[in-house]
C-alpha cells in the first residue's frame, strides 16, 4: 500500500540579513496512514520547518524550497498553486500548534475559530455548523459545549485551550494531523491528558499523525515511528522499540543518555559541544565535532544511510562494515555506575521556613494566595528539588526566600536568624538566584563581565579594576567560558552558555544558597545535561546549597537529595528523593509521577497512568480543606477538613487524610 | 459596566470641578481685565466702576468664585463682556457647527485613509506600497499643518480655483480645511496601524487561521485588522485632541467662525468668562472622548470586557 505522504530529498533554505542559513538539508521520510511518526530533535534542528513546509506555511519573504517533492496521495503538494493548497490546508491536512495560548485569535468566539475551516471547505449551513461545533467539543472533551462555544479563548485554561485547537484541526476530518510540539507548553499532568486524547482521536478517526516534539518520553508514549533530526538532516529513523531499544547513531545515543530516568546515578552524560551554524554546515558528518566515536571520514565526507532492518535506517560513518564497533548498552551502563557519597549532615540547618504565606492583592479587590503555608527546611549542603504544575507556587516560594517578595505571614530562618524587612541587605549576598529564562534574565546592553560583576560592585567585592577582572575571569572558567567572552554582549551566545552567564553571576558573591528556578527548562536536551553537571560539580567544589525549582520530575529526581511537591499554594509531600519516588503517598504525587513520560516504549505502551481531571483550579479560590480533593480519586467529605502536615515515616512528610 | 461607566461619570464631574476652580483663579492672577483696551484708555473711573458692578468683578474674589460656581451647576456659563451681553452657552453653540463639521469630517477621513493605508503598508511589507506610505505618513507628521492649509489655499484655490480659499459659505467650503486637518491624523494612523498589523500577522493564530486554508483576504480581515485595532483604539484620544488644537489654527487661517476662532479672540479680548467656558467645553469634550474609547475597548477587545464586569 502506498503510504499516505512521502517526502523525498526536501531541502529548504531561509535568507537572513546575515546569509543563507540551510535549515533543511535533504531529508526523505514516509506517513503510512493510521500511524503516528516522530521527528524528534533539539531547537534549530529543523523539524518544525520540515512540517511548515509540508503545508507550505513557510514564511513567504525568507523561505525557499530549494528542491524535494512532499507527496501526499500521490500528488506533489510543492507543485499545487496557492488556491489548491488552501484547499488541502484544514480539510485534508491539519495542524495543531505548540502554544495554545497564542494559537487562537483573542478576538473571536472559540466555537466560530473551531467550524470557520470546515465551513470553507464542506460548504456548511450556520446550523450545521453550530452542530458540528459541539459535535467537536463533546469529542475532545470540553464540558458544556453549547455555552463554552459562545465564549473567548482567555475564559479556557491552558489545557482546555489546546482541546479547542485539536477541535479545530479535526473539523474537516483530516487524512494527516501535524502536532507540533502539542503538549510542550502544558504541565504534566495535562499533558497526559492531551496524550491520551490524542491517542483516542487516532483510534477513532484513523487519521495518521506527525508528532513534532524533543520530549523523549512524549515519542515512547505515542509514535509507532520516529525519525531523529540533527542540523537539518535526519540521523535516524526506525519503529519506535528499533530506535530507543536498539539505536545505532552516536547522537541518538547521546539524546538517549542525557535523559535522567528515575534510577540515573552519578554523573549525567552530556553530549559536548553545541549544534553547528546552519550558515556554514559542515561538509562531512555534521555531528562529527560533537561525536567521540567520530572517525577520520566523518570530516571529509558526509555519510550515507544505512538500513539496519527493513524499517530502521541511520546515516553514520559507524555502520560501515569496516567501521569499529562500538558496544552502546555498556558504553551508557559504565558511565553510569559510580556511585556518590552524600556529604549532607541532617541536623545542620541552613534555612529554616514556618507557614509561609504570600498573598496578592488582585485589581479586582480579590486575593491572590500564591502560597499559603508552607514549611520546609533546608540543610546545608544539600539540594531540596520543588515541583509542581504551574500556578502551584513554586516560583513565588522561591522569590519569596529570596527577599524579593515580603512575606504576608510566616517566618524564614537563615541560620537561625530571622530574615526581616530591615535586615533583608544582610541576605542577599549569601543567597542568589539562577533565573529560566537565559534570555530574558541577561541585560543585552551590558558586557558579560558587567554583568557578571555586579554584585561585586554593589558587595563591594573587588577592590580595584585588576581583581574585579581577575574575578570574573576566574569565574568564567569556572562555569565553562572562555577568558574572553567577557567583553561580548550577551547576544552572542547560545541559551546554554548564556544560563552558564547566569551561574556565575548567581556565584560572583559567593553566596551560600542559591535558588534556581527552573534553571534548564528552557534549554535543548543534550544542553540541559551539561548544566545540570555543572550545578552539581560547583556544589561539591564550594559547598552550594539548593533549591531547585522545576517542573521536570526526571530531572529534579536526579539532582535533589530532597524533594518537595506543592500543588495550588501548599505543600503535600516531602521526602527523600528516593523515597519519593519509590513511594509516593499522596495522590496527587503518584498522580504527577504517573504522568511523566518516560524515555522507554516498553514502558511507556503498557503502564496504567492515573489520570487526573480537569485542571488546576483557581488560587484565588482555593478548594476548602484539602485543595487536592476536586481532582482526587480518592476525595471523601473528610477531605473539607484540612489535613494535617505530618511525618508519616521518617523524613517522610505529606498532607493527606488517606495516608 | 453600568457601574464601571457610573464611577467613570463621577469622576469626571470631579475633574470639572477642579479644572473649573483652577481655570477661574489663573484668569484672575493674569494681569489686566477686559476693560483695559485702548479704546477704553479714556473712560472715566466711575464709569469703569460702572462695568465693573455690572459684571459683578467688584466683588471680593472669593465671592466671585462662589457665584461663577454657583451659575456653572444650573449651566449658565455666564455673559461675555465682548460679544454685547451674549451668553457664552449660546456663543458656544453657534460657533459649534462649522468646527464640528470639520472635526467630525477630519476624524472620519483621517481613521479610513490612515487605517487603509497602513494595513496595505503591512500586507506588501518592504515593497513600493509600503515604502510609498511611509514617505506619507513621515511628511504627514512632520510638515505643519498651517503649512499645508496655506500651500492648499495657493495652489489649489487661488491658483487653479477649484475650491473656496477661505471663509464659511457652502459646503465646499469645509473641503480645504478639513484636508488641512486630516492629513496629520492619516500619517499618524497610517504609521501606527503599519506597525501593529506587522505585529498581528507574525502571531500564532494568523498562522493557525491560514493552516485552516482560509484565503489571505479572509485571514486579513476575520482575524488581523480586529486584533490590529485594538492598539488604535489607545491613540483616538490624542488624534481627537490634536484636531481639535489644530482646529485653533486652522479656523484662523481659513476665516471660519468656528469654537477654535472664537477661543483665540476672547484670549486676545481677555474674555473671561468665554475663555472660561470654551477651557470647560474642551476639558469635557475630551473627557468624554476618553470614556468613550474605553468603552470602545470593551467592545473590539473581549478581554477587557471581562475586566469591566469585574
Amino acid at each position: 500500500m502506498a503510504p499516505l505522504l512521502s517526502i523525498k530529498n526536501l531541502h529548504v533554505t531561509f535568507n537572513t540579513y546575515a546569509g543563507k542559513v540551510y535549515a533543511v538539508r535533504g531529508i526523505d521520510l514516509t506517513v503510512e496512514k493510521g500511524e503516528t511518526l516522530a521527528i524528534v530533535g533539539e531547537s534549530g534542528s529543523g523539524k518544525s520547518v520540515s512540517s511548515k513546509a509540508i503545508i507550505g506555511l513557510l514564511p513567504k519573504q525568507s523561505a525557499s524550497i530549494e528542491q524535494g517533492e512532499v507527496l501526499f496521495e500521490g500528488r506533489d503538494l510543492l507543485s499545487l498553486n496557492k488556491s489548491e493548497m488552501q484547499k488541502i490546508r484544514g480539510s485534508e491536512i491539519a495542524v495543531i500548534f505548540q502554544d495554545p495560548m497564542t494559537a487562537l485569535n483573542p478576538t473571536m468566539k472559540v466555537g466560530k475559530q473551531v467550524v470557520e475551516g470546515a465551513m470553507k471547505h464542506q460548504k456548511l449551513s450556520k446550523k450545521e455548523a453550530h452542530h458540528l461545533a459541539i459535535e467537536l467539543f463533546e469529542m475532545v472533551g470540553i464540558p458544556n459545549p453549547e455555552v463554552r462555544i459562545n465564549q473567548y479563548p482567555h475564559e479556557f485554561s491552558g489545557g482546555m485551550r489546546q482541546r479547542v485547537v485539536i477541535a479545530m484541526a479535526l473539523a474537516s476530518k483530516p487524512k494527516l494531523l501535524i502536532a507540533d510540539e502539542p503538549t510542550t507548553a502544558l504541565d504534566v499532568t495535562i499533558q497526559a491528558q492531551i496524550l491520551d486524547l490524542l491517542r483516542d482521536i487516532q483510534k477513532k478517526t484513523g487519521t495518521s499523525i506527525i508528532f513534532i516534539t524533543h520530549d523523549l518520553g512524549v515519542v515512547a508514549n505515542i509514535a509507532d515511528s520516529v525519525a531523529v533530526m540533527y542540523a537539518g538532516q535526519i540521523v535516524e529513523k526506525g519503529k519506535v522499540e528499533e530506535v530507543f531499544h536498539n539505536p545505532v547513531h552516536p547522537y541518538n545515543w547521546g539524546l538517549l543518555r542525557s535523559m535522567p530516568n528515575m534510577e540515573t546515578k552519578g554523573k549525567l552524560y552530556s553530549i559536548p559541544g553545541s549544534p553547528p551554524d546552519l550558515m556554514n554546515p559542515p561538509t562531512g558528518d555534521a555531528f562529527a565535532p560533537r561525536n567521540e566515536f567520530a572517525l577520520s571520514i566523518d570530516y571529509e565526507k558526509a555519510p550515507p544511510t544505512y538500513a539496519v532492518s527493513e524499517t530502521h535506517t541511520a546515516a553514520t560513518w559507524l555502520l560501515h562494515p569496516k567501521a569499529p564497533n562500538i558496544n552502546y548498552t555498556k558504553q551508557s551502563n559504565d558511565d553510569l555506575d559510580e556511585e556518590e557519597i552524600s556529604a549532607v549532615n541532617m541536623n545542620d540547618t541552613l534555612l529554616k521556613v514556618s507557614n509561609l504565606k504570600k498573598h496578592f492583592n488582585l485589581p479586582s479587590k480579590q486575593v491572590l494566595k500564591a502560597v499559603d503555608g508552607v514549611s520546609l527546611e533546608i540543610r546545608k549542603g544539600e539540594t531540596l528539588g520543588l515541583v509542581g504544575e504551574s500556578g502551584c507556587g513554586k516560583s513565588t516560594t522561591g522569590r519569596t526566600l529570596l527577599g524579593l517578595y515580603e512575606p504576608t505571614e510566616g517566618e524564614i530562618l537563615y541560620n537561625n536568624t530571622p530574615i526581616k524587612e530591615g535586615n533583608k541587605k544582610d541576605f542577599s549576598q549569601k543567597i542568589q538566584m539562577i533565573f529560566q529564562d537565559p534570555y530574558a534574565s541577561l541585560d543585552p546592553r551590558k558586557k558579560v563581565e558587567d554583568i557578571i560583576a555586579e554584585g561585586l560592585d554593589i558587595h563591594g567585592l573587588a577592590e580595584n579594576k585588576q581583581e574585579r577582572q581577575e574575578k570574573v575571569q576566574r569565574l568564567l572558567k569556572v562555569v565553562g567560558l572562555q577568558p574572553d567572552h567577557a567583553q561580548r554582549f550577551p547576544h552572542e551566545f547560545s541559551g546554554g552558555q548564556r544560563q552558564r552567564i547566569g551561574i556565575a553571576r548567581a556565584l560572583a558573591v559567593e553566596p551560600e544558597l542559591i535558588i534556581a528556578d527552573e534553571p534548564i527548562s528552557a534549554l535543548d536536551v543534550s544542553i540541559q545535561a551539561q548544566v545540570v553537571n555543572l550545578l552539581k560539580e560547583l556544589q561539591k567544589d564550594r559547598d552550594l546549597t539548593y533549591l531547585f525549582i522545576a517542573h521536570d520530575l526526571s530531572m529534579v529526581k536526579y539532582i535533589s537529595d530532597r524533594i518537595g511537591v506543592m500543588y495550588l499554594g501548599a505543600m503535600v509531600e516531602l521526602a527523600e528523593a528516593d523515597e519519593l519516588y519509590k513511594k509516593p503517598l499522596h495522590p496527587y504525587t503518584q498522580a504527577l509521577l504517573s504522568a511523566v513520560p518516560v524515555p522507554d516504549p516498553k514502558i511507556e505502551k503498557t503502564r496504567e497512568r492515573i489520570i487526573l481531571e480537569g485542571g488546576l483550579p483557581s488560587p484565588v479560590n482555593p478548594p476548602q480543606g484539602c485543595r487536592f480533593r476536586t481532582r482526587c480519586p480518592l476525595a471523601t467529605e473528610k477531605c473539607a477538613e484540612i489535613p494535617q502536615w505530618r511525618e508519616v515515616e521518617k523524613s517522610h512528610w505529606v498532607a493527606c487524610h488517606y495516608v | 459596566m453600568k457601574k464601571f461607566i457610573l464611577v467613570r461619570l463621577v469622576n469626571i464631574l470631579i475633574t470639572l470641578f477642579l479644572i473649573a476652580t483652577l481655570t477661574f483663579f489663573l484668569m484672575k492672577t493674569l494681569p489686566g481685565s477686559p476693560f483695559d483696551e485702548e479704546k477704553l484708555m479714556n473712560l472715566s473711573e466711575e464709569l469703569r466702576m460702572e462695568f465693573y458692578a455690572k459684571y459683578g468683578l467688584d466683588e471680593p474674589l472669593h465671592i466671585q468664585y462662589f457665584k461663577y460656581m454657583g451659575d456653572l451647576v444650573q449651566g449658565d456659563l455666564g455673559l461675555s463682556y465682548y460679544y454685547k451681553e451674549q451668553p457664552v452657552s449660546s456663543l458656544i453653540m453657534d460657533r459649534l457647527a462649522p468646527s464640528a463639521l470639520i472635526g467630525l469630517q477630519a476624524v472620519v477621513l483621517g481613521l479610513s485613509i490612515g487605517i487603509i493605508l497602513g494595513m496595505v503598508a503591512a500586507f506588501r511589507h518592504n515593497t513600493g506600497w509600503d515604502y510609498f506610505t511611509m514617505i506619507i505618513a513621515v511628511l504627514g507628521v512632520s510638515v505643519p499643518n498651517f503649512v499645508l492649509a496655506a500651500f492648499f489655499q495657493f495652489y489649489i484655490g487661488l491658483k487653479w480655483g477649484i475650491l473656496p480659499v477661505a471663509y464659511w459659505e457652502s459646503y465646499d467650503h469645509s473641503i480645504l480645511p478639513t484636508i488641512a486637518l486630516a492629513v496629520g491624523v492619516i500619517a499618524q494612523i497610517a504609521r501606527f496601524m503599519r506597525n501593529e498589523m506587522l505585529e498581528v500577522l507574525q502571531q500564532d493564530y494568523i498562522i493557525t487561521a491560514q493552516s485552516k486554508g482560509l484565503g489571505d483576504w479572509v485571514v486579513l480581515i476575520r482575524h488581523a485588522i480586529r486584533n490590529a485595532m485594538i492598539p488604535i483604539v489607545t491613540i483616538l484620544g490624542p488624534v481627537v485632541v490634536s484636531l481639535l488644537t489644530g482646529s485653533l489654527v486652522i479656523e484662523n487661517i481659513f476665516s471660519i467662525p468656528g469654537i477654535g476662532s472664537l477661543f483665540v479672540d476672547s484670549i486676545k479680548m481677555n474674555d473671561y468668562t468665554t475663555i472660561m467656558g470654551l477651557t470647560l467645553f474642551y476639558s469635557a469634550f475630551f473627557i468624554l472622548t476618553m470614556l468613550i474609547v474605553d468603552i470602545l475597548y470593551g467592545i473590539i477587545d473581549p478581554r477587557i470586557r471581562v475586566h469591566g464586569k469585574e
